[in-house]
């Protein structure tokens, strides 16, 4: 009967192992079905020309249908090194117009001079760096190149890289 | 196969196949209800009344929704509102009994708790309650996604964001999520299907096992009451209906469950026709827009309380950021519920809260503190607001951090049998 008994185990492991199997591929490609579909990855790079800016002008474009601010900073904004881009003598915030908290659209106060989120009063000063409320970090940088007067939002240029050092 | 017998009847035929006559016992006229309960123990029947509106709705919405982002919105508020016939009867009734659904969730849960229903035996009762509030929350919120417009969008767009906040996987999964990078017609779809059917699958389900589970244990009473159901049913069996201290619920129980609904139908039908626009928001009525957000994102009321302590903690504690405390304590009070009757730590009683004296009072707090969250939660989390919610927060928190202490407490007291009395 011990026979019997083992024989029946081996079954029973071998049909449970190949069920596992089974189901451990279904899972992968349930997995893979809710992934962003390849159109969606594809997402295109986009050009924006600087020069018409006004000092202290926000900019809002949208890149990967998020929105991204750019701000032409003016004499009295203070200048962040670690955040802004200078090209053809001027300086610029570039950043990725979402609150970092839960993802809402903070509003330019041209005022006080920060973006203020409504959805749970976080604020963030003139370079993106969040001062007040909930948002745990900055304003994310978007990858980007500088092209002349022109700004290519999508592509690592050694700009980006140098703000961004610790990016995997 | 047993012997089939040439039947007598239709009833007999289906009996000799089905054994009808044996599930209507079990089921409906010898289920024995308590007798001493009162009006609170009827929420159960309407919450089903409830539902099936909701279905039946929802099934008239369906044939005229498309779920795509281009003609989601005018589908909602063309096609269904302007063209079909009675189109804005079905929204409607769907709103408004989302929307009333749960503040009979709320009632049937406050009753749980407040006559000691959730333990001694009967907690898989409470844990699949609780499990059907989850799945009832996403069926909500699935559902408030679909019209596509401003509110809806933007709900989206923090609801998805929250899983953000879950360690290292957190950006990667919000994307899979979302099927997109932003809240797109992937997320649209993906939710389409979960609230017309998987979850309504999972609901009907859960249901089920809600009420099977109150089979062994029995139904609770006002006032706690321990007899034997054997003792009592066959006592009314016998005749001695009024001695007996359980009638059966069908038809006897139920005449007083449908007077309860046809009160609660009444309300139901009020609203739906002459305050339908109380579940629906103003902003709803614009169409989604990715590139700009409404000034003040809040959900409907029935999650307030729950956003309210995910906004609670504004700043950062001990260098813990602000938004990972929140989401912790958000994390906390959409669990804490489920872990009721293991925190309860007083075995013996089931009593009703106004005989255990220092329970009455966590009680009462509680009910207080979810109203003031609530309403806090509705208003722009600055100045003071910020910090009342703040306090509201802690105070829930709190509540629930003392109820094993409380109740350990009166377990011990021996001055009065307990605690109770």
């Amino acid at each position: 009967m011990a026979v019997e008994q083992s024989r029946r185990d081996f079954i029973g492991m071998a049909f449970g192992g190949f069920a596992a199997a089974g189901g451990i591929i279904a899972l992968g490609a349930m997995k893979k079905t809710w992934d962003p579909l390849p159109s969606v990855q594809s997402a295109g790079f986009i050009t924006v020309d600087l020069s018409p800016m006004k000092e202290g002008e926000v900019q809002t474009i949208q890149w990967r249908g998020k929105p991204i601010f750019i701000l032409k900073k003016s004499a009295d904004m203070p200048k962040n090194e670690k955040r802004d881009i200078t090209t053809g003598g001027s300086t610029y915030a570039v950043m990725i117009g979402l609150c970092t908290h839960l993802g809402c659209i903070p509003t330019w106060m041209p005022a006080t001079k920060q973006f203020k989120c409504a959805c749970h009063g976080g604020e963030f000063d003139a370079s993106g760096i969040n001062t007040f409320g909930p948002p745990p970090r900055p304003m994310d940088i978007p990858p980007f190149k500088i092209d002349g007067a022109k700004l290519v939002l999508g592509e690592e240029g050694p700009e980006y890289k140098k703000l961004v050092p610790k990016k995997a | 196969m047993a012997e089939i017998r040439k039947a007598t009847g239709f009833i007999d035929w289906l009996d000799q196949r089905l054994a009808v006559n044996k599930f209507i016992k079990v089921m409906m006229t010898e289920y024995w209800i308590p007798k001493n309960i009162n009006f609170l123990w009827a929420m159960g029947v309407v919450l089903m009344v409830l539902f099936m509106v909701l279905i039946v709705s929802g099934i008239f919405l369906l044939m005229y929704y498309k779920p795509d982002i281009k003609l989601a919105f005018d589908s909602v508020n063309y096609t269904i509102m302007q063209e079909v016939e009675y189109g804005w009867l079905w929204r409607h009734m769907h709103g408004v009994a989302a929307s009333a659904i749960f503040l009979v969730i709320y009632i049937h849960m406050f009753t749980g708790i407040y006559y000691g229903s959730y333990k001694k035996g009967r907690e898989v009762i409470w844990l699949t309650g609780m499990a059907l509030f989850g799945m009832f929350s996403a069926e909500a919120f699935s559902g408030y996604m679909l019209p596509w417009g401003q509110m809806s969008y933007w709900a989206a767009q923090v609801i998805t964001n929250l899983f953000g906040g879950i360690p290292v996987i957190g950006d990667a999964l919000v994307i899979w999520i979302r099927g997109d990078f932003l809240v797109a017609d992937a997320t649209l779809t993906r939710f389409f299907m979960l609230h017309v059917l998987l979850l309504p699958l999972v609901i009907l389900l859960l249901i089920a096992v809600h009420f099977y589970s109150l089979r062994m244990p029995h139904v609770n009473n006002q006032d706690s009451e321990e007899f034997d159901f054997d003792v009592e049913s066959k006592k009314y069996l016998d005749g001695k209906k009024v001695e007996s201290k359980v009638v059966p619920f069908w038809p006897v129980f139920l005449s007083k469950d449908f007077f309860v609904v046809g009160v609660a139908l009444t309300i139901f039908f009020y609203l739906v026709c002459f305050h339908f626009d109380f579940a629906m928001d103003p902003i709803n009525f614009e169409p989604a827009n990715n590139m700009k957000t409404p000034p003040h994102i809040y959900p409907e009321w029935y999650f307030l309380w729950s956003y309210e302590v995910l906004r609670g903690f504004f700043f950062d504690i001990a260098g813990v950021p602000a938004m990972k405390i929140g989401l912790a304590a958000f994390g906390f009070a959409n669990v804490i519920f489920m872990l009721l009757p293991f925190l309860d730590r007083n075995p013996m009683h089931t009593a009703p809260a106004h005989k255990r004296p220092a329970f009455f009072i966590w009680f009462w707090l509680l009910l207080i503190d979810m109203i003031v969250l609530t309403v806090y939660g509705k208003l722009p989390p600055t100045g003071n607001n910020a910090w009342v919610g703040f306090g509201a927060t802690i105070v829930f928190l709190a509540l629930f951090i003392l109820l094993p202490i409380i109740t350990k407490m009166e377990a011990n007291c021996k001055c009065n049998n307990g605690g109770c009395k």
